[in-house]
């Protein structure tokens, strides 16, 4: 008898997506977020073009220039490779991460002014990208395991309706105490995420704009804005020529590859 | 007309003593809008040029206030597991301060390492009570051999280290952040001493400065201002004979302060070290006006036989004049202060004239209405301090011209004793020994790392020209003068991390540790470097954002700022004779700012100081209806001033900020003793048939001798309590100013009248 109420339970429980009462912050938290990364699995891989514009609260700025290809990893955190554009001085210069969920993530950099490819090993994910407001931990992609989750609210922003949740990251040396994100219900794609420092102070705010569908499934913010409150410093990054299924593999995501990558 | 204001007073004295209370209170509502200013930078204009650079400076990298653990283990080192472990959880613990937005220590230096074709990044120091003697001495070794660690996170010897916290005030509200830091950094420090017995623990930074000021207000005024109305009851008691009239003019004072701090509190006026010597300033100067009022109201009671209401009056129509006179010059000497360049000080002079002005009314309405009330008893009929001063009068019509040479002989010598004094305004200074910062602070810059720092933001002329070779090199040229200077502790640049960046490219071959050659390589290095760095630890705060300049800074030894500013000055030299256009800098930090004040507020006082003078004399020359006399007084008016500064060359022979006030601030008090010998002296000359000058000045010894050397007796021992400022600052302020208000007295009573009589007849 107490077999057969259980299977029974377990027989309904798919049937209860998000909408069961019954279920936890927490696990409603978590089923957002398997949906959300499960609306952008498949997309194989992806490339494209991306501006970054630092500026500081003095309204000094500077502009990098890079291009940003992406090999989608089943089980583990996705392979990318950046090759930088501009300055001129780091014109060449790729950047191989294999990212992982809670462990610190797999570098390498080749450098063709020493004409060598010298692996990195270093707690960086939670440091700065070029010097910019985004930390890796920020860029790399948002695996389910990354974080806990606990969904708070729903609410509208700037008129779209959104899941308000809050994740905890899980890496160790994250330089997070946790975010709050409005996740667009539509899009399962955030609109914004307010990041709390080690003391759980605000310190800073991404905004995500101009999204675009690909595929007819893959949304990407093309406009996206990180400002530091704490500083007053902000970064910018807007994206082009975003391509899907260019037909990448592996082999674009090695060590060697790195001193051919373009 | 004064008559009639006169009687007026004794008349609706009923409605007088109401009003007072009701209006006081009014304006000293104003008391609960008061708050302590917590910022050093309080102390600048906002026109002042080194803080427009310096804040230029902080804009372009990451600003510095911070908070510096300074932990000195009793074993002498700094390299065993169990304190390199408290510094791994203080690291830790830092990050919860408020505001804090980096956090620097020996554990989580990051050191770069090569091994074959990987670069390791890494903390230096990971779960050190792991570590064995051979890793532990591997850490000394590296951490004692690395310029960026060695006489700044760690002392030479390997005995004390540091852990610097980062601070960004949001300044939404400035009077809350600053002390929420400190508490905070206080109790983890404290926290870790509980832990660690063993270890010393001392707590500084420009944050903990910050603090310093409310703390050492606050504790200033809950002593000294107590401290200074004891001496006030004591000296009048003493003096006056007479529990009814102490007790009005301690109502006066009382009244007066409150009226001063109301205002202060409506106009917004923030407290800060310099101001929160206000109250016991305005105490100190309301003794006067009362007292005046009250000696010659007691004489007309004892000698004359008059009833209190006619002995009232007689005061009044007697010191009316010389007591507005005085009360307006020594508020305008205050209000000179507004002509200085330092916001504090300005606020002090207005809050004291303020106070002046409040005590006046106060002396010449509440005061006379509330003592026609009082039992004023007289209990004998002379005292002995009016006995001794027709006596000192003899002496001196006896002996003036003896006076007259000995008294110049002197003012002339101490006055050459002037250029003895040195310019220096050592912030750190600023506080006494008894404030626990100033203690933090002097034991860090013996045993770790100085406080006084230089520092340049050096411009490479284009985008990202950080990595041009020429440029590096030409900025480890400007490191290398800096580490030849005798006064130089440590010199923070970028050029050694590209060094260690290329030693350690070059798989840790100590022959590269140079700079790299070509552009493109620095380039590459600062990339891959930046992108290896963890949370907090970015190079923001040596690289602007274009990185087309970087951040250099020179650690200097407690020298007094007149060093610090020749070796800004043999700097810049060297920068122009060596370096191209665009590569010369100015060298900005709190240091250099305060190397000016001093400087700058002395210039610009003098020119407030010379325009109250003129104002001053003015006024005298027009109240005393003669412009011999009034030019006359200008001698007993400046000399005093002259001759204290001559005595404190002899004595201390440093100057500074706080002493640029002192003159002044002691002018129009200066002032007031010969207004009220000269008023006297007038007086007898023309109404009571035209004395002649040595009968005039026997006259004015006995009727005001007594009432000038009580009023200096409380002025000197007022500027004295403030000697027990936890501010140096006011301390060195008190001080001066009591010397020059005791020079004042001799000047008025053993050289003007002299003077008087010599170019009178």
């Amino acid at each position: 008898m107490k077999r057969i109420a259980w299977l029974f339970i377990l027989a309904l429980l798919p049937l209860s997506p998000l909408s069961a009462e019954a279920q936890t912050p927490e696990e409603k938290g978590l089923a957002i977020a398997r949906e959300a990364d499960l609306r952008d699995t498949g997309f194989a891989d992806q490339s494209n073009q991306m501006v970054m514009t630092l500026k500081n609260r003095h309204g000094e700025s500077s502009v990098r220039h890079m291009r940003l290809k992406v090999l989608e990893v089943e089980g583990d955190g996705d392979k990318s490779l950046s090759i930088f554009n501009r300055p001129r001085d780091i014109k060449g210069t790729a950047m191989l991460t294999f990212s992982h969920a809670t462990e610190p993530d797999d570098q390498w950099m080749y450098l063709p002014a020493l004409k060598r490819v010298k692996r990195i090993s270093s707690r960086n994910k939670s440091g700065p990208f070029m010097g910019s407001e985004f930390a890796f931990e920020d860029l790399g992609s948002q695996e389910v395991e990354k974080y806990t989750y606990r969904w708070l609210r729903d609410e509208p922003l700037d008129g779209r309706d959104c899941f308000v949740i809050e994740r905890i990251p899980a890496y160790k040396h994250s330089g997070y105490t946790s975010q709050t994100v409005w996740l667009d219900k539509q899009m399962y794609q955030p609109l914004k995420v307010d990041y709390f420092d080690r003391k759980k102070a605000l310190l800073k705010t991404q905004t995500f704009g101009e999204y675009r569908q690909y595929l007819d499934q893959f949304w990407r913010a093309h406009d996206i804005h990180m400002v530091n409150h704490q500083t007053g410093k902000s970064t910018h990054l807007e994206w082009s020529d975003v391509q899907f299924k260019t037909g990448l593999s592996e082999r674009d995501f090695n060590r060697n590859s790195l001193k051919r990558a373009k | 007309m004064l008559e009639r204001f006169s009687r007026g007073v004794i008349r609706l004295r009923w409605l007088i003593i109401p009003l007072t209370l009701i209006l006081v209170a009014a304006a000293g509502s104003g008391v609960k809008n008061l708050r302590f200013d917590s910022d050093y930078r309080i102390f600048f204009s906002e026109e002042n040029p080194q803080l427009l650079a310096f804040d230029a400076l902080q804009n372009t990298y990451t600003k510095n206030d911070n908070v510096l653990f300074v932990l000195a283990p009793k074993g002498g080192d700094v390299f065993t597991g169990e304190l390199l472990q408290a510094v791994v959880e203080l690291t830790e613990e830092s990050w919860q301060i408020p505001y804090s937005i980096r956090v620097d220590s020996l554990t989580n230096y990051q050191h770069t390492q090569a091994e074959e074709d990987d670069l390791i990044v890494a903390d230096l120091v990971e779960d050190p009570l792991s570590l064995d003697q051979t890793a532990l001495d591997r850490i000394r070794n590296i951490a004692l051999n690395e310029p960026r660690l060695k006489n700044r996170t760690v002392s030479p010897q390997g005995d004390v280290t540091g852990v610097n916290v980062t601070i960004q005030l949001p300044g939404k509200r400035p009077d809350a952040e600053v002390p929420e830091v400190a508490a905070f950094a206080r109790q983890i420090a404290e926290k870790l001493r509980n832990a660690h017995p063993d270890i010393e623990i001392h707590l500084t930074g420009m944050s903990m400065m910050n603090n310093a000021f409310p703390e050492a207000s606050i504790k200033d005024m809950s002593t000294l201002i107590p401290g200074m109305f004891l001496v006030v009851i004591l000296v009048l008691g003493t003096l006056l004979r007479s529990l009814w009239a102490t007790v009005g003019t301690v109502l006066v004072i009382f009244l007066s302060i409150i009226t001063a701090m109301g205002l202060t509190g409506w106009l917004g006026i923030g407290l800060s070290g310099p101001t929160s010597a206000a109250p016991t300033i305005i105490l100190t100067m309301a003794v006067a006006d009362s007292v005046h009022i009250l000696i010659t109201f007691l004489t007309a009671l004892r000698r004359q036989g008059l009833n209190r209401k006619e002995a009232l009056l007689e005061s009044l129509r007697i010191n009316m004049q010389p007591i507005f006179l005085t009360s307006l010059t020594t508020a305008i000497g205050f209000l000179s202060m507004n002509f200085g360049d330092v916001p504090p000080f300005r606020d002090l002079g207005n809050i004291v004239a303020m106070g002046v002005v409040a005590a006046f009314i106060l002396s010449v309405t509440f005061l006379p209405a509330l003592i026609s009330l009082l039992p004023v008893k007289v209990s004998f009929s002379r005292t002995r301090t009016g006995m001794a001063m027709e006596r000192l009068g003899d002496f001196v019509v006896q002996r003036r011209n003896g006076l007259l040479w000995g008294m110049s002989a002197l003012a002339l010598g101490l006055v050459a004793c002037i250029p003895l004094n040195e310019l220096n305004d050592e912030f750190v200074k600023y506080f006494s020994e008894e404030v626990e910062f100033r203690r933090a602070t002097d034991f860090s810059s013996e045993r770790l790392t100085g406080i006084y720092q230089i520092e340049y933001s050096i411009e490479s002329g284009e985008s990202n020209g950080v990595a041009k070779p020429d440029f590096l090199k030409d900025v480890d040229r400007f490191a290398d003068w800096y580490r030849q200077q005798p006064e130089v502790i440590h010199v923070n640049t970028l050029t050694d991390t590209f060094k260690r960046l290329n030693r350690s490219m070059h798989g840790d071959d100590p022959a590269y540790y140079r700079l790299p050659e070509a552009r493109d390589l620095a380039a590459q290095y600062l990339l891959l470097y930046e992108m290896s760095l963890p949370y907090g630890l970015d190079l923001n705060n040596q690289i602007n954002v274009d990185k087309s300049a970087t951040r250099f800074t020179a650690t200097l030894q407690n020298i007094s700022t007149n060093e610090v500013l020749a070796l800004a000055d043999r700097a810049k030299a060297w920068l122009q004779a060596n370096l191209p256009p665009v590569m010369q800098a100015e060298g900005s930090s709190p240091t250099i700012m305060f190397a000016h004040i001093g400087k700058r507020n002395i210039q610009s006082m003098l020119t407030g100081a010379t325009i109250a003078l003129v104002l001053i004399s003015g006024i005298l020359i027009i109240a005393l209806r003669s412009i011999k006399i009034g030019l006359i007084s200008l001698i007993p008016n400046l000399v005093p001033m002259g001759m204290a500064f001559g005595f404190w060359g002899i004595v201390e022979g440093e100057v500074g900020l706080a002493l640029s006030v002192v003159t002044g601030m002691t002018l129009g008090i200066v002032v007031d003793d010969s207004v009220h010998f000269l008023s006297k002296y007038l007086r007898a000359r023309r109404e009571n048939g035209g004395l002649s000058s040595a009968e005039a000045v026997r006259y004015a010894f006995a009727n005001v001798g007594t009432a000038l050397w009580v009023t200096s007796l409380v002025l000197v021992a007022g500027f004295f309590v403030l000697t027990f400022s936890s501010f140096k600052l006011n301390s060195g302020m008190g001080l001066l100013a009591g010397i020059t208000i005791s020079f004042a007295l001799i000047a008025d009573f053993l050289l003007l009248p002299p003077l008087l009589m010599k170019l009178e007849d």
